[in-house]
């Protein structure tokens, strides 16, 4: 018991309060990717494993905008844009062919889809990483040390793009369209509901949300070809805690996650700190195997 | 999408459907006349769901035409159909459980071409035929009674403006009192010209609100006649029909 007391001791207030704001702020990053992951996969019964090359290919988008242009946030936006055509096309093209399909199928396509887009980016781009720079440069003191602004408006940036999805859900025609379809695929084609088409789009939606999170990230880790694998694989991990298909458990997951990992750095050093990830992982398979914030269908 | 008036709303001709390997409808013709009920009944597991699964596109045909306002319409997607005046009412209801009372109508109502006037009209008018729906309208469907599901299930339809409804045994399960109110819908969507295929199990209850029966046996049409010709206590009904 001493030894635990003594071990937390160890760690400055100081440094927790800022590991707290770290991990918020990797959180809210997090939760925007695994947002689109938990939606793909809770309408369309789809495990995106694309969806950080759709990330990664985001970030390069904005890397290429913002060379022609110099504009920070018109990269953001062009790259969701951008991606997000991509997205449908790459929808009709290899899932809307296996609707209805065993499910292992679109694991292969997905899979075969993120190799292709990797090696397209190393080809393409080199394995140099690049950089975008920061649109605030400013930055605060936060006991020791300078805080950049930019962390902190990425994580509000983050939080404003989950908070219009939902109210886009909740409310809109198409956002009733796609829990109708989420909930019964069949009687909402026989009301009339597009079902083919809402699927493209959610899948193209997803994609936004993944290259908007890469092109807000870029600055913070910088743009390389295997940038979305670490991205997502904590976003699958954080689907499976938050519950499969959930978006208010993703989010929660992502920064109770992200808090973990911040605090567990203080400690070791931060590859080791992904372990209590997995430990998280492992836990909630064995003792809540439907996710912490499952909500049924 | 004009027709001649002579030809019916819907004329369905010697239909096969498979589910997987078994045969479940072998040859099925029936038609509906414009503004037209028309009943089918049968005993549990002769076709009669399949029929109307069929004919909005949710099971393929294997072989036989389905025309709609004189134009084949075997192999369109559910939603072309919905959008050009077919609506479906399933024996399960199959409300969108986590949706409210009133997403459940919007997903029939958001529809190009439907102005606000249109939609106050239509929401007051199925708000006068189920006044609990009102009541209601901002509760989950999942958390409705089984009577006021079924009552959803209709309005829901009834936000298509549709031409014709598919309706399968829309009583099924119902209180007598609920069931009265069932067939009093009925009779009001035949006033305002909307034809339906009735399927049900309540014999009397189909032979008070059709113009015409089929009966099916097996995955065929065995008998057609004139509502008025039948009665409860008919030897065909016992021989189709009788337990």
């Amino acid at each position: 018991m001493d030894l635990i007391l003594g071990f937390v001791q160890s760690a400055p207030v100081e440094l927790i309060i800022v590991q707290t704001i770290n991990g918020i702020v990797t959180g809210m990053i997090l939760a925007l990717v695994a947002s689109g992951l938990t939606l793909i996969f809770g309408i369309m019964d789809v495990v995106n494993f694309a969806h950080g090359e759709l990330f990664m290919l985001g970030a390069y988008c904005g890397v290429v905008v913002f060379a022609l242009t110099g504009n920070f946030w018109l990269a953001l936006l062009t790259a969701a844009f951008l991606v997000a055509l991509f997205g449908a096309a790459l929808q009709i093209v290899t899932l809307r062919p296996l609707v209805g399909r065993d499910p292992l199928t679109t694991i292969l396509a997905t899979f075969g889809t993120s190799l292709i887009l990797q090696n397209y980016a190393l080809w393409q781009f080199g394995p140099v990483s690049r950089k975008i720079g920061e649109p605030i440069t400013s930055q605060f003191t936060l006991f020791y040390l300078q805080y950049p602004w930019y962390r902190i408006a990425v994580a509000l940036l983050s939080a404003a793009i989950i908070g219009a999805f939902y109210l886009f859900l909740k409310h809109s025609k198409f956002g009733i369209w796609i829990r109708a379809t989420t909930q019964d695929r069949l009687m909402a084609q026989a009301m009339g509901i597009p079902v083919p088409w809402v699927l493209t789009g959610v899948f193209a939606f997803g994609a936004a949300l993944a290259a908007a999170s890469g092109v807000l990230f870029a600055p913070l880790g910088g743009v390389y070809h295997t940038m979305g694998l670490d991205w997502v694989l904590k976003a699958f991990i954080v689907v499976v805690v938050g519950g499969m298909g959930s978006l208010g458990g993703s989010i929660v997951a992502a920064i109770f996650i992200s808090l973990l990992e911040a605090y567990a750095s203080i400690w070791v050093s931060p590859a080791q700190a992904v372990i209590v990830s997995f430990v998280a992982l492992i836990l909630t398979l064995l003792f809540r195997p439907t996710g912490l914030f499952a909500t049924p269908k | 999408m004009s027709a001649p008036a002579a030809e019916p709303l819907v004329q369905v001709e010697d239909l096969h459907t498979y589910y997987g390997k078994s045969h479940i409808l072998h040859g099925v013709s029936l038609h509906v006349g414009r503004g037209e009920v028309v009943g089918l009944l049968g005993r549990n597991g002769v076709g009669k769901s399949t029929t109307l699964k069929t004919i909005m596109g949710l099971v393929p045909p294997a072989q036989g035409s389905i025309r709609y306002e004189g134009r084949s319409i075997a192999g369109t997607p559910p939603h072309v159909l919905a959008r050009h005046g077919i609506a479906y009412v399933p024996e399960d209801r199959r409300i969108f459980r986590l949706l409210t009372v009133m997403e459940n109508l919007r997903t029939g109502l958001d529809r190009r071409g439907v102005t606000d006037a249109r939609r106050r009209e239509l929401l007051e008018q199925v708000f006068a035929s189920f006044p609990v729906l009102a009541e209601r309208r901002n509760q989950a469907g999942g958390t409705l009674s089984g009577g006021e599901q079924q009552m959803l299930a209709i309005a829901r339809a009834m936000m298509l403006e549709p031409r014709i409804i598919l309706l399968d045994e829309p009583t099924e399960g119902l209180m007598p009192r609920m069931v009265a109110q069932i067939r009093e819908i009925v009779d009001t969507l035949q006033r305002q010209g909307v034809a339906i295929l009735l399927v049900e199990q309540n014999v009397p209850l189909t032979l008070a609100a059709s113009r015409r029966i089929y009966i099916m046996e097996k995955g065929v049409v065995r008998h057609h006649c004139a509502a008025a010709e039948l009665s409860v206590h008919d030897p065909i009904i016992q021989q189709y029909l009788g337990v």
